[in-house]
């Protein structure tokens, strides 16, 4: 390992030992369920992260890959009786092979940019229909996870257990972002986000390195969309095929840094706290916080293409704390 | 020129039509292994062309392309690359967003896994061109010569038995270009065959023991640098019809 490979590891490590610190210290309901909720986005956000911000296929259908693992999860329990914990295995490996069908399809044929990003939604959609259609998902009623607490059910009686299930998926996300900053595949995968033609040129399958990591992010979705069934115990075609959960994902990305290992975390914390003071001073309204999403969006691309953790990279080498570029946390 | 040495590279009869132009048309020729030779020509003789469809990038109509013995007509570009052919493109394509040491380490993963190695045959190859001090700068952050060395040394990395230079002069201003010449020339003397496209003449006398002329798509001469520098074909062909001769008046008068 480099120097730099072992420094952002070590970061990584003592982040998360805090982070499983934390919980130890918080007495308030409502401040868990907001880490946890955090933590959930975060999730996304990395796996959307994995293909869109260190391969740059930018996917506007993510929702796929996280309904493909709700389902997953709700249809194995509920039809087959199929404990939750192996669902979350079943659910990984069925979104690998959607990420793997889809990224076969779009990139053999070379589709690129907003092009790529239009088929994803429209994939998306196409899964939502089809959810929507048969009797075996539920159709448009959707599907209720029967109660059944106990950590054995993947049903946890304390918040806790949620939360260290989530942080568990964040942890891995994590250690794969870290790889992906630090191997071979992850130096391909950004050479191919950089310049394809140049990368080609260098010897890396250009096809092969998009269908990887397509492949890695959809199974890393799916594995948020078991969570979700399991914490709410409901899903419907909308909440899992729908554009907000695409739009979620890739927003904390972009927000807290494409590309890098901690930006996905950073976003979803900003936009859980953004979210968090616009309820307290204006009260419930999902609609605004979509609109507060679009501008924040806007602001974003506009002024912090980097993300948060750009900006702060570029203030910190403004004030001389950093001489040398080669830090990626 | 002289059969001593096997061809590396050995293109016959290669041709590639856009539409109606014919943009390669029946080019045959063969580059020693070893060897530092150039390819020239006119704005638009299909030098360019040329190199996409011996690397892989564009597909030839008809013809075929041996490397090392073996045929790689039709063969993608990443797959010519492992087999040991490498470009370099006219118009530099950096990966702009990472750093001098990241751009360089994808072509050294090539054939290295780990990142540390990667990363460690890139500083070597960095400190050939002399880029070793620019590594932790941004490659968009590069002034041309930078970004032409970055695109040679990423190529290089790539541990290449025949490397093909698009124009890495270009651009380049005179004390530029006379600081690039030894490093190519070390680079071939390194082990690694190198066939140029060059439009600065300064360079390719200097530097190619054997000169392909390219016009229309046609093979119209090759030779020496200082036979081809006098060749009446390749004089019309830079200079238009009728210009060959009227040089030689001139020099008659004189």
């Amino acid at each position: 390992m480099t120097p730099s490979a072992v420094r952002s590891l070590l970061f990584i490590v003592a982040f998360l030992a805090a982070m499983a610190l934390l919980p130890a210290f918080i007495r308030s309901e409502f401040w868990l369920t907001f880490l946890i909720l955090a933590l959930y986005t975060a999730s996304l956000g990395q796996a959307w992260n994995v293909l869109g911000g260190f391969g740059g296929q930018y996917s506007f259908g993510h929702a796929m890959f996280f309904g493909v693992g709700a389902y997953a999860a709700a249809v194995l329990q509920v039809r087959f009786g199929i404990n939750p914990w192996v669902t979350l295995g079943a659910a990984f490996v069925l979104g690998g092979a959607t990420g793997a069908m889809v990224g076969a399809l779009t990139f053999r044929y070379g589709l690129k940019g907003s092009y790529f990003a239009l088929v994803t939604l429209a994939f998306a959609e196409v899964f939502r229909v089809l959810a929507n259609t048969f009797e075996f998902t539920g159709a448009g009623v959707g599907m209720m996870i029967k109660l059944a607490p106990g950590a054995a059910n993947f049903q946890f009686v304390a918040k806790t257990g949620f939360y260290f299930t989530i942080l568990s998926i964040v942890a891995a996300g994590l250690m794969v972002a870290w790889w992906l900053k630090h191997s071979r595949f992850g130096a391909w995968l950004t050479a191919v986000r950089e310049n394809e033609d140049a990368a080609r040129a260098l010897g890396v399958d250009v096809f092969r390195v998009k269908l990887g990591a397509i492949t890695l992010s959809g199974a890393m979705m799916a594995t948020g969309g078991v969570f979700y069934v399991q914490m709410f115990q409901y899903i419907d075609p909308p909440l899992a095929f729908g554009a907000g959960i695409s739009v979620e994902a890739l927003l904390v990305a972009i927000v807290g840094g494409m590309g890098s290992i901690f930006g996905p975390l950073i976003g979803a914390f900003t936009l859980a706290l953004v979210n968090h003071t616009t309820t307290e001073l204006i009260g419930r309204a999902p609609a605004l916080s979509m609109a507060l999403y679009g501008l924040l969006l806007i602001v974003m691309v506009t002024f912090l293409p980097n993300g948060l953790i750009g900006g702060l990279a570029s203030l910190a080498r403004r004030l001389g704390l950093r001489q040398r570029s080669g830090g990626d946390e | 020129m002289s059969d001593a040495v096997p061809p590396i590279l050995e293109v016959r009869g290669l041709q590639k039509s856009f539409g109606g132009l014919r943009a390669v048309d029946d080019v045959t020729l063969a580059v020693p292994g070893g060897s530092l030779t150039a390819l020239i020509g006119p704005n638009g003789a299909g030098k360019t062309t040329l190199f996409a469809l011996v690397s892989g990038f564009i597909t030839p109509d008809a013809g075929t392309v041996a490397f090392a013995g073996r045929q790689i007509a039709g063969l993608p570009a990443h797959l010519v690359c492992r087999a040991g052919m490498t470009r370099t493109f006219q118009i530099v394509q950096p990966f702009a967003g990472q750093t001098v040491l990241e751009n360089i380490a994808v072509g050294a993963h090539l054939h290295r896994v780990r990142q540390a190695d990667a990363q460690a045959h890139a500083r070597a190859v960095a400190a050939r061109v002399g880029l070793a001090d620019q590594l932790d700068k941004r490659a968009d952050s590069l002034p041309i010569a930078g970004r032409k060395r970055l695109e040679l040394a990423r190529a290089l990395a790539t541990d290449p038995r025949l490397l093909l230079l698009d124009e890495v002069m270009a651009g380049l201003n005179p004390s530029e270009i006379a600081e690039i010449i030894p490093i190519i020339r070390s680079i071939r003397d390194g082990g690694v065959t190198i066939l140029l496209i060059e439009h600065v003449m300064q360079a390719v006398v200097n530097l190619a023991e054997h000169v392909w002329v390219l016009s229309y798509g046609r093979l119209i001469a090759e030779g020496s640098p200082a036979a081809i520098t006098t060749d009446a074909q390749v004089i019309e062909a830079y200079l238009g019809h009728g210009a060959a001769a009227r040089m030689q008046a001139m020099q008659v008068a004189q």
